[in-house]
């Protein structure tokens, strides 16, 4: 071996995976047929999953990890990165999915958590990317070893409201935090219930030290593109897909609207004739039991 | 000199934020057009069947391939590795074949075997820390490709190139952008 002092499974290592999904699409898959679709229309990751979010909703009941078989059999149908969803807390299903060989795992309120504990995810070799309504929320997670942030938004709801609040809350906080005297930190720490030194740290550098998503409700590609305008590094499409008339054209349309999402020419030729978007679910018709989102803070 | 950075997916900020610190003038690179006026060009690190797929319906491809062999300085790390390769053992996807090897796609596996090292290069006094996420590797090379680094399958034995070049165009299969070590980037502005 050429090489010395090799490690595996540090930090950089762990983010430096979600720095390579940047600018990119990542969608909830629950076969082998529709991984090779979100390949094919130039996914960066797929979700492997049981159910997409919407069914979850439909279904109701405890939600799990994904039958391990359901997982290799999409791990077997790709090459690009396979993530896929544990409990909040469960660490033995993190420990389970690391051990099929994923390559990302989203600790994830769309399943029933089952602590009020998160996972201690720098127990990991394998990478662990977890949602947050606002910066504090972001901070724990990275505190706790996340090495990838998302917004939670509202899943399988097709409604990208809860998104949009959560990262313009993300981007609030992240500004203030910059202008903030170093004696005003220790009590801002406080105000977010955040790690003193993360604070700190996004005080001095005025950004997340971490890769930071949108997820939670998008469901067309300019949903996407105002994601992207918003700040995030790339996004996830749970729902959205697999549940709208035509899945291929719109993971394409959605995919290269995340790429061009400035150029507002561009999202209006994808936008066309995409057939049947999902039919969304009004926020304020979910009872608090259905808020995915309140769920592990 | 101006550098542009194809800017279809992936880390292409962090390669721009190494040129800029290194003095050149650092763009985004979308479209055939925006190609024009470049001194070199970086193609970064993400999902090689992405930046293909991209690539190729934004009509970026012949372009591309043309402003190579025609003598555009070029650096390819990891996926960017992948796209100006000749061809990929096992899969089929959009490629620029400018780079007379063959690479094989996530060689040393999956995620958990994501690794950093230090990697001894030709050339370079010290080694480079190299950081391989998901990482392809060499698996054929041409005969006017030189070696600057491999490693060794352990299993196998076999030396596999991790670092090549072949006149203008560099590529590896680790990460220069995502260190503080700007050598790759400055090899780059030399052959430029």
């Amino acid at each position: 071996m050429n090489t010395t002092a090799s490690q595996r499974g540090t930090d950089l290592v762990k983010r430096g995976l979600a720095e390579m999904l940047k600018g990119g699409v990542i969608m909830d898959v629950v076969n082998a047929e529709q991984a090779r679709i979100a390949e094919e229309a130039g996914a960066v990751a797929v979700m492997a999953l049981e159910r997409v979010p919407a069914d979850i909703r439909a279904h109701g009941g405890v939600a799990r990890m994904a039958d391990p078989s359901k997982v290799e059999e999409i791990i077997e149908s790709v090459s690009i990165p396979v993530m896929a969803k544990s409990r909040i807390g469960h660490f033995v299903e993190a420990q389970v999915l690391e051990s099929l060989g994923v390559d990302y795992i989203d600790e994830s309120e769309v399943l029933t958590p089952v602590d009020d504990n998160h996972i201690d995810k720098w127990q990991f070799t394998v990478p662990f990317v977890c949602g947050a309504k606002d910066l504090g929320e972001a901070l724990r997670r990275i505190g706790e070893g996340a090495a990838m942030i998302r917004t939670k938004g509202e899943p399988g709801t097709g409604n990208v409201i809860e998104a949009v609040k959560h990262m313009r809350m993300m981007n609030k906080q992240i500004r203030r935090l910059t202008v903030l005297d170093d004696n005003e930190l220790m009590a801002a720490a406080k105000e977010l219930r955040a790690p003193y030194t993360l604070v700190k740290e996004i005080a001095e550098t005025g950004k997340l030290p971490v890769v930071n998503f949108a997820a939670g409700g998008i469901a067309t590609p300019a949903d996407a593109a105002l994601m992207m305008q918003l700040g995030c590094d790339g996004v996830f499409v749970g729902s959205g897909i697999f549940k709208s008339g035509d899945p291929s054209v719109r993971a394409r349309a959605i995919v290269e609207a995340t790429t061009f999402y400035q150029d507002a020419s561009k999202i209006a030729k994808v936008s066309r004739n995409l057939g049947e978007a999902m039919v969304g679910i009004n926020i304020d018709t979910l009872g608090p039991e259905d808020r995915m989102q309140d769920r592990g803070l | 000199m101006r550098i542009g950075a194809l800017a279809l997916q992936g880390d292409f900020r962090e390669h721009l934020a190494v040129v800029r610190k290194l003095g050149a003038e650092g763009v985004e690179v979308r479209t055939p057009e925006e190609l024009a006026d470049l001194d070199a060009l970086i193609i970064p690190g993400g999902e090689s069947t992405t930046i293909g797929r991209l690539a190729t319906i934004y009509g970026l491809i012949d372009p591309l391939r043309e402003r190579i062999v025609a003598g555009l300085p070029v650096l390819g790390t990891c996926a960017g590795m992948i796209f100006l390769a000749a061809a990929t053992k096992r899969y089929e996807q959009p490629q620029l074949e400018v780079l007379d090897v063959v690479v094989e796609r996530n060689a040393f596996g999956r995620q958990v075997d994501s690794f950093e090292a230090d990697l001894a290069v030709a050339g370079l006094a010290d080694p480079v820390h190299a950081v391989f996420i998901r990482a392809p590797w060499i698996h054929k090379v041409g005969s006017d490709v030189d070696v600057l680094a491999a490693v060794t399958d352990p299993g196998t034995g076999e030396e596999h190139p991790v670092f090549v070049r072949q006149g203008r165009i560099l590529a590896t299969s680790f990460h220069p952008e995502l260190t503080e070590d700007t050598r790759i980037h400055e090899l780059l502005m030399e052959v430029s």
